[in-house]
Order: C-alpha cells, then sequence, then structure tokens
C-alpha cells in the first residue's frame, strides 16, 4: 500500500514546497513592490539606502534588512496566563494564511510520463468552501493575539478586528455564490475550465464578464478581509492601537507577513473566479485559435507554461490594484466600514445571487 | 432687530455619481497611477541616459546632495579676525548676557596691547542648549561672532563634542558654498 503512494506524496510535497517558497519570496517582494510603487506615485524615490559592497539595486536589499532588524529586534513578552498562545497567535494566523493556497490551481493539469500533472497541490471537489474555511480561521490568530496580550487596548482592538473580518467575510463569501451559481462547481480547475468558453466566439467567458458586481463586491470584501487600507483599521499602524500593540520582534513580524500572504491568496482567489485562472484568451490546447479556427498551433508544454504564466500574471495585476487603492484612499471610519459592509455590500451581493439564479432557471441551464 | 439664525451650509450637496463612490474612486485611481506610470517612464529614460525636462522624484538624496541655503539661514557660530590675526572679540560678555539658552560661557582676561581692553581667555559654546536664535550675533558690537559659516550638521555622538571652543570657532571661516544654490532653487 505504501510503497505505490511514495511517488504521488513525494511529488505532492515538492509541490507544496516550492508553492510555499513561491508564496513566501512573492510577499516578501511584494514590501519593496509596495514601497517603490507608492514612492513613484508620490514622486518620491522610495528606500534605497540598504546596499551590499556599494550595490543598491533600486532598495531590494530592504526587503533582507527588514527581516535581519525584525529577527534581532528585543523580543517582549507581556506577563500574561496566555503565553502559550500568544507566542502562537501570529502563526496560527499565518498558517491558516499559507494552507489556502492548497488548492489554487497554478496551472492545468499536462500529461506528463503518462500521469496528470498540474501546479495544484490538491483538486478536492469542494475547492473553494475549503479556501473560504482557511480565510475564516486567520481570525483566530487576530482574536488570540489580542486576548492573550493581557492588554485591554489589544483586545478591543482584536475585537474591532475581529468583527470587522468576520463581517467582511459574509459579503466575500456571498459575492462569491454568484460565480459558483454559474460554473455549476466548487471544484478550482472546473471553474476554470468553464472560464474558458466564449461569448458569441469571441469574448472569453471570464467571471468578471459574466458576473461583473460580484467581481467588484468580492474585491472590496477581499481587501476588507485582509485589513488592507481603506480598510486598515484593526491594524492603524501608528494612529490606532491595534491588536498587535504587545508585539515586537518577528512575532510582530508574522502578522505583517501574513497580511502580504492573505493579499496574494485574496488575489489568487480573484483571479481564479473571476479572470479565468490560467486561461489566455484565445489560446486552446493546440495553440492559438480565434473564432474556431486555429491560427497557431503551439506544442502541449508551450501551452502549459503560457496558461502557468498567465496565472501569475493576473495574480500580479490584481495585486497591483489593490495597492494602487491602498495608496489612493483614505482609511474609512467604523461606523462607516460596517455600514458598507452589512447595508451596502451584503445586500448587493444577496441580490447578485438571486438574479443570478432567476436569470439562470429561465435560461434553463 | 430680531434675533435670526443663519445656517451655514458647510457641506456641498454630494451629486448622485459621487455618492456611490466608484466613479470618483476610479479618477482618483487614474490619478495615483498616472503618477506612476509617468514617474516610471522618466526614471526608466534617465537610467538609460535619456534627458527629460522633468525628474522622476522630487527628492534630494541628502547627505550626498545638498539643497542650496538661505542666505539669511543661521548656521554654526564662528568668531572672526582682526587684520593683524588675533580674534576681535573683546570679551565684553555681552553675547552672554543676552543667550536666551545660556551656553555661552567666556572667560576673559587682560590684553596685551592697551589700546584694546580685554580679551577671551575662553570661549565655548555648548551648541547642544544653543536654539540659533542669533542674538548674540545681533549683541555683539565688534562684530566678533557670526552665524553664516554655512555648517549645519553639528550632531555628534557626545554632551562634550558639543562645546564648540575657542579654538574651533575661531578655526571655523564663512563657506560660500552651501549658499551657492540657493538662487537656483528659487527659480526652480
Ligand atoms: S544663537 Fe542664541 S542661543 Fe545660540 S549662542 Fe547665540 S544667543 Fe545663545
Ligand atoms: S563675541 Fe562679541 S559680544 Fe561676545 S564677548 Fe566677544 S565681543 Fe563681546
Amino acid at each position: 500500500m505504501f510503497p505505490d503512494m511514495l511517488p504521488e506524496i513525494l511529488i505532492d510535497t515538492a509541490k507544496a514546497g516550492a508553492v510555499l517558497t513561491g508564496v513566501l519570496s512573492f510577499g516578501g517582494l511584494l514590501t519593496w513592490v509596495e514601497r517603490k510603487q507608492s514612492a513613484l506615485m508620490q514622486d518620491r524615490i522610495g528606500a534605497n539606502r540598504a546596499d551590499i559592497l556599494g550595490f543598491r539595486l533600486l532598495g531590494l536589499f530592504h526587503i533582507m534588512t527588514d527581516g535581519l532588524k525584525m529577527f534581532m529586534k528585543e523580543e517582549f513578552i507581556p506577563r500574561t496566563e496566555h503565553r502559550a498562545l500568544f507566542v502562537l497567535a501570529p502563526f496560527i494566523a499565518w498558517t491558516f494564511a499559507l494552507l489556502g493556497f492548497a488548492v489554487i490551481p497554478f496551472s492545468p493539469t499536462i500529461t506528463v510520463l503518462g500521469a496528470g500533472f498540474s501546479l495544484q497541490i490538491a483538486n478536492p471537489e469542494i475547492g473553494i468552501l475549503y479556501v473560504f474555511a482557511m480565510m475564516g480561521m486567520t481570525v483566530y490568530g487576530v482574536v488570540l493575539g489580542g486576548w492573550s496580550s493581557n492588554n485591554n487596548y489589544a483586545l478591543l482592538g482584536s475585537m474591532r478586528a475581529t468583527a470587522q473580518m468576520i463581517s467582511y467575510e459574509v459579503a466575500l463569501a456571498a459575492a462569491a455564490v454568484g460565480p459558483l451559481l454559474v460554473y455549476n462547481s466548487l471544484n478550482m480547475q472546473q471553474i476554470v475550465l468553464w472560464q474558458g468558453g466564449y461569448f458569441q466566439g469571441w469574448l472569453p467567458l471570464w467571471g468578471i464578464v459574466v458576473q461583473p458586481l460580484a467581481f467588484l463586491i468580492f474585491l472590496t470584501a477581499g481587501t476588507a478581509e485582509t485589513k488592507r487600507i481603506p480598510f486598515d483599521l484593526p491594524e492603524g499602524e501608528s494612529e490606532i492601537i491595534g491588536f498587535q500593540l504587545e508585539y515586537s520582534s518577528m512575532r510582530f513580524g508574522a502578522f505583517m507577513f501574513t497580511d502580504f500572504v492573505e493579499k496574494i491568496l485574496i488575489a489568487c482567489l480573484a483571479t481564479t473566479l473571476f479572470l479565468g485562472g490560467w486561461q489566455v484568451p484565445w489560446l486552446s490546447d493546440s495553440g492559438l485559435a480565434f473564432g474556431g479556427a486555429s491560427v497557431l498551433p503551439l506544442a502541449a508544454w508551450l501551452v502549459w507554461a503560457l496558461r502557468a504564466a498567465a496565472f501569475a500574471v493576473k495574480v500580479c495585476i490584481v495585486i497591483y490594484v489593490l495597492m494602487l487603492v491602498r495608496w489612493t484612499l483614505p482609511r474609512f471610519r467604523y461606523d462607516q466600514l460596517m455600514h458598507l459592509g452589512w447595508k451596502f455590500l451584503l445586500p448587493l451581493a444577496f441580490a447578485n445571487i438571486i438574479v443570478t439564479a432567476i436569470v439562470l432557471a429561465v435560461l434553463n441551464l | 432687530m430680531a434675533i435670526t439664525v443663519k445656517k451655514i451650509e458647510f457641506r456641498r450637496k454630494l451629486t448622485f455619481l459621487e455618492r456611490i463612490w466608484l466613479p470618483e474612486i476610479l479618477r482618483g485611481l487614474w490619478i495615483t497611477n498616472r503618477h506612476f506610470v509617468v514617474n516610471l517612464s522618466l526614471h526608466i529614460l534617465n537610467a538609460v541616459g535619456i534627458k527629460t525636462r522633468r525628474k522622476g522624484a522630487v527628492t534630494i538624496q541628502y547627505p550626498e546632495q545638498h539643497r542650496g541655503y538661505h542666505w539669511r539661514l543661521r548656521t554654526a557660530h564662528y568668531l572672526t579676525r582682526r587684520e593683524g590675526g588675533g580674534p576681535r572679540c573683546v570679551g565684553c560678555m555681552m553675547c552672554e548676557t543676552i543667550c536666551p539658552a545660556k551656553c555661552i560661557y567666556i572667560v576673559a582676561k587682560e590684553h596685551p596691547d592697551p589700546e584694546t581692553e580685554k580679551q577671551a581667555a575662553s570661549f565655548t559654546i555648548d551648541m547642544g542648549k544653543c536654539v540659533y536664535c542669533g542674538l548674540c550675533v545681533e549683541a555683539c558690537p565688534e562684530d566678533a561672532i557670526r552665524m553664516d559659516s554655512g555648517h549645519l550638521e553639528i550632531s555628534c555622538y557626545s554632551r562634550q563634542e558639543m562645546m564648540y571652543p575657542i579654538d574651533r570657532l575661531l578655526a571655523t571661516e564663512h563657506d560660500p558654498a552651501p549658499y551657492k544654490d540657493y538662487k537656483r532653487f528659487l527659480q526652480e
């Protein structure tokens, strides 16, 4: 029994390692991107002082120095009965955010040596539900972090954060129901495969075309769920005291990093659900094709590589837009935040579900 | 006259398009994105050696690059000398008296030349306490102390180093270089 499964286990472990490394390094890179992007937007130059032997490399070394700084800072643990939880909390948030990546379809399946291979660690039938479950669990990191700090302000901060995350979780999931009704599947690969169709033979039937409203709600709720500006009240780096109040050194770093990981996760989800996943417009299994006619035949591995690259490019675009939002909009007030979530986004998402369901029923799809 | 209440409406009524946020948000995104794209293009053009009228950033890279100082800017003090080379200071204590921060410490002594009454045996300014008000310069009857050395980077690692002794004050001179760029910056 076990020896038969060995290659499979090895491949899956390797894939998990690759995805983990990829996501973590991308997250690290994002800290740089965020700095430089904001600098360019504000007519500045941005962090460029860290150098190795005089080479500054556009400030890329700041990623390393930041990490180093985090590790070398004093580690402070407040007097609390929940020491273990305090120590664990950031890593709970981190772990669950990373676990979400297990079902993200980074590439289509390709047949290698008679076996199907795709850059997706697992492909369960309930893929999307699994991601939502994992994203829901990241709230625990925040709650436990604030609660075990033995500090009233941290506790209040974590209550605020929790209320926000749970509220927007609802809107997020509700926004995803519309497209899921259309795709008629919870399996991530199936969702992407569905989006390979064309409307009138030329317009790619991506989620954003079928469900534009759901896309907007999803992005907004996703931003709030991951505590990004303009919904970053839980953190409020220096003005509002947040749940990370008592955290220092790398534990604080882990919280910060979780944000970036969650942002990548939201971008991956938005890509999968609304931007056609790894689909490249007018690229079919055999090569470029437009309006049913094959224009340029391509090798299978090339198509596969193009599609995997397309996923990465789409994720980058979504992240760019999210960061653009971050450096454009001012922060919401807490009541505005709740107002937006419960009185605006959620009804809108429900309306979207109902209209979608009626249209689907009428069209008999 | 009857008392009337005047209502002042500070807030402009938002139009429908403004109230649904989305168009305004898109407009904001467009602006930030424009800045990003334009500045990035300028940076790239400059990096490959093409000169552009505008730079991609307004940043002045401080330690390497200085902004021109205004000619009235009060920088670190120095003591001037007479034609003969001796210090102009006659140890009258005017500056020490007027100094609001009480950071000038002078010990006067008899001057060998009977024409000149006194001179400073020691003249120390605690730059860490000084508030750069310039009153000492105003008060000096001999134009012996000035604050246009053009030396602004005064910070150091110990309080002791902040005490500028007479030798150091006499050794410093007016340096016109940092002031030179001022006109250029006015025009830019
Ligand atoms: S500038 Fe003002 S504070 Fe400084 S030494 Fe002169 S009088 Fe004193
Ligand atoms: S610097 Fe001027 S004011 Fe001060 S003691 Fe000397 S002569 Fe008098």
